[in-house]
């Protein structure tokens, strides 16, 4: 089973670069460049998908690696991107504090992560098996994201990378979702990018920046 | 066929509102649309009485005794709200607070956020579970923001991101299920999220991914649900959205997010015994019940007040699911039912009362009882029935409640009093200068509709005294099933 080999190491060497994009974006400031790396994210997606689906023979998982083609290396990004020079901010750019420090949280939630993958791991008996753990990884780096930034772009990102770990965490478990199942995740998530679309808007218009910092009148008092 | 009416009057109703929820006659036929869902519903829940539980289309649906009263419930208070919006809605375009457009999303997505909540309760899939949930978050996402003011697009953007994280944690748990099922089930594409599927090879699933499963999952339902620590979405969306979406969050997606939690925790169950799900959800419903009551106190705000109230009680609801048994499982459904009932009935008298008043700061609303008389005793009577003064129903449900905690744990006890000592005098002393306070509250141009108010009342005061057989055979069976 040469071949089988090559494709598990192919799927482990993607599952590194995924995993490898999600720090990049804990440590990148441009709001352009975020999208950007969310497309990639997306292209690796797709090609660990296609790569399950030829190894392991199943013509549905073609059908979602399409829709992830689709969806969130061209779609996604597109509006993304429109998004930002509507806004006129797509030089926007946020101050990060303490990026060593960042990186070295990121590093714990790794160790976290594969942690509480291994009993999954243990059982699963796809040939994605090893990659549970970078997919819980990514999960967590961006739900990190999402906290530690203040923009409301980059909350988005961070939200729908977060997705990306979701996906990939189903595929390398159990071969992906049912269809339909995967279908209306999908559909919900354009709808949330469209509804935020729409939120940027209002939020600016309101607050004259995407600065998430104007966003903290609620408190208790 | 009834199935589809339910199903499909909310979602025709979400196109047409959409083109048409601006004219006239719109918030009629909002009301419309609702009454014939209710209508639907009462027939399916009929042959669900009649011929006990249901499997639909392919076993994609699945109705049996627990959420078939869930059912009938939301139907019924999306019905009422839609009778108190139209009053409330006309004066909010009066004063200018909505345009037409938003009138028109307001019409339109409060029929997708019902449609997409009885998709929820109906379907026996774990994964379309998901994705009705997310969709009942988006609809009201927009609803939340329909004003467009600073404080509601804050209180959106929190809504957002905070649930946005908690659903993605119970899509997390999903997959882990779907991974455990598969082992025992195999790879029949849809059937294997099936819950009449799972539940039937519950003891075989692997313990440990389930347990993990479950973290997640109530994780993220929990979030919906208002469970603290992760409760801070809720007090700003009902607080700074309009009155009838206030109603029916509290009401009624509170309730839905709980039975997501409460159909995995079976599931769960059976893979690993009670004894970790059930303290878990212990902790976490006292721990929100306790914070709910506490920071009652410090609010401000009519409506913020009332959603403090919400978080404690699901917290008490919570807890006593935890607690599990015939009996307590027993008393947190008939809470649910009341509490339901009577925060949406407590929304409907707060919106109209801040209305009049032009302010929520609880500071400006002062002496009702004498100037709009129905409006202030709704308001008191409200009151007094969520804090479980006899002879409401709430008294009934908290008290056996309360009685199963004292023999079963009597740790819970205190924390229990205290929580429901801290409320009554944290809402009672609130609520009295409003209704009894020096003071006017000048009239609206468009009368209230406070129907829904005293017909709301009137039920939690009448399941205080009598529960009917049916409901009652209804609430034991599905006490039953979930442990």
């Amino acid at each position: 089973m040469h071949d089988a080999d090559l494709i598990a190491q192919l799927l482990r060497l993607l599952a590194a670069g995924l995993l490898l994009i999600s720090f990049a974006m804990l440590s990148r400031r441009r709001t352009q460049r975020l999208i950007t790396l969310y497309a990639w994210q997306g292209a690796i997606l797709f090609l660990s998908t296609c790569l399950v689906a030829y190894g392991e023979g199943l013509r549905e998982l073609y059908y979602s690696a399409a829709l992830t083609l689709i969806l969130k290396v061209i779609l996604l990004p597109w509006i993304l991107h429109r998004l930002i020079h509507r806004l006129g901010a797509q030089w926007d750019s946020e101050p990060l504090v303490n990026i060593p420090a960042t990186m070295l949280v990121g590093l714990v939630l790794v160790i976290f992560a594969f942690g509480l993958a291994q009993p999954i791991s243990m059982l699963a008996t796809t040939i994605t098996r090893h990659t549970i753990g970078i997919a819980l990884a990514v999960i967590l780096l961006s739900f990190m994201m999402m906290i530690t930034r203040r923009k409301a772009m980059t909350q988005v990102i961070g939200f729908l990378a977060m997705e990306n770990g979701l996906f990939f965490a189903a595929t390398s478990t159990t071969y992906g979702m049912p269809m339909v199942i995967e279908l209306g995740i999908a559909l919900d998530m354009l709808v949330a990018v469209f509804i935020l679309g729409i939120f940027f808007f209002q939020i600016r218009e309101q607050f004259d920046s995407l600065d998430l910092h104007h966003l903290e009148k609620l408190r208790e008092d | 066929m009834d199935l589809l009416l339910v199903l499909g009057i909310p979602f025709a109703g979400t196109l047409v509102l959409a083109f048409v929820g601006a004219r006239r006659y719109a918030a009629e036929l909002n009301i419309g649309f609702s009454l014939a869902t209710l209508l639907a519903v009462a027939l399916l829940a009929l042959r669900v009485v009649r011929s006990g539980s249901l499997l639909l289309w392919q076993e994609q649906f699945y109705l049996d005794s627990f959420n078939v009263f869930l059912v009938v419930l939301t139907a019924f208070v999306g019905f009422t709200t839609t009778v108190f919006s139209r009053p409330y809605m006309r004066v909010e375009a009066q004063h200018g607070r909505v345009n037409a457009r938003r009138l028109r999303l307001y019409h339109s997505m409060y029929q997708l956020f019902m449609g997409a909540m009885l998709l929820a309760l109906l379907t026996n899939n774990m994964g379309l579970l998901w994705v009705a949930m997310e969709a009942a978050t988006l609809s009201t996402i927009l609803l939340v923001s329909l004003y467009r003011t600073k404080a509601s697009l804050e209180a959106s953007w929190k809504y957002f991101i905070l649930c946005g994280v908690g659903i993605a944690q119970a899509l997390f748990g999903t997959i882990l299920l779907y991974f455990a099922a598969e082992h025992i089930l195999g790879q029949q594409g849809m059937t294997a999220l099936l819950w009449t599927h799972l539940d039937a090879v519950r003891g075989q699933l692997e313990p440990r991914v389930l347990g993990l499963a479950f973290v997640f999952l109530l994780i993220g339902y929990g979030t919906k649900v208002g469970l603290a620590p992760l409760h801070n979405w809720l007090p700003d969306a009902h607080a700074e959205g309009p009155a009838p979406v206030s109603a029916v969050l509290s009401g009624l997606l509170l309730n839905v997010a709980l039975y997501a939690v409460l159909r995995c925790k079976v599931l769960v169950e059976g893979s690993i015994g009670a004894a970790l799900p059930g303290r878990m959800l212990m902790v976490f419903g006292l721990f929100s019940a306790v914070l709910g009551a506490l920071f009652l106190w410090r609010q401000r705000d009519i409506k913020r007040l009332f959603a403090y109230s919400s978080i404690e009680h699901m917290g008490i609801i919570t807890f006593a699911f935890g607690l599990g048994g015939p009996i307590a499982n027993f008393a947190a459904l008939l809470h649910m039912t009341v509490h339901s009932l009577t925060k949406s009935s407590l929304f409907f008298t707060a919106g109209h009362a801040s209305q009049s008043a032009g302010t929520q700061r609880m500071d400006g609303i002062r002496g009702l009882a004498s100037s709009r008389p129905a409006l202030g005793w709704g308001l008191m009577l409200g009151s007094v029935a969520i804090l479980g003064m006899p002879p409401f129903g709430i008294f009934a449900s908290e008290f056996l409640i309360l009685t199963t905690a004292i023999q079963e744990h009597p740790w819970a006890t205190p924390f229990l009093l205290l929580t429901l000592g801290i409320a009554f005098a944290g809402i009672f002393s609130k609520v009295q200068p409003m209704v009894f306070g020096d003071g006017t509250a000048p009239k609206v141009q468009h009368a209230p509709s406070l129907a829904p108010v005293f017909v709301h009342l009137g039920m939690v005061l009448a399941l205080g005294l009598y529960i009917p057989p049916a409901l009652a055979a209804c609430y034991n069976a599905a006490a039953r099933l979930i442990g």
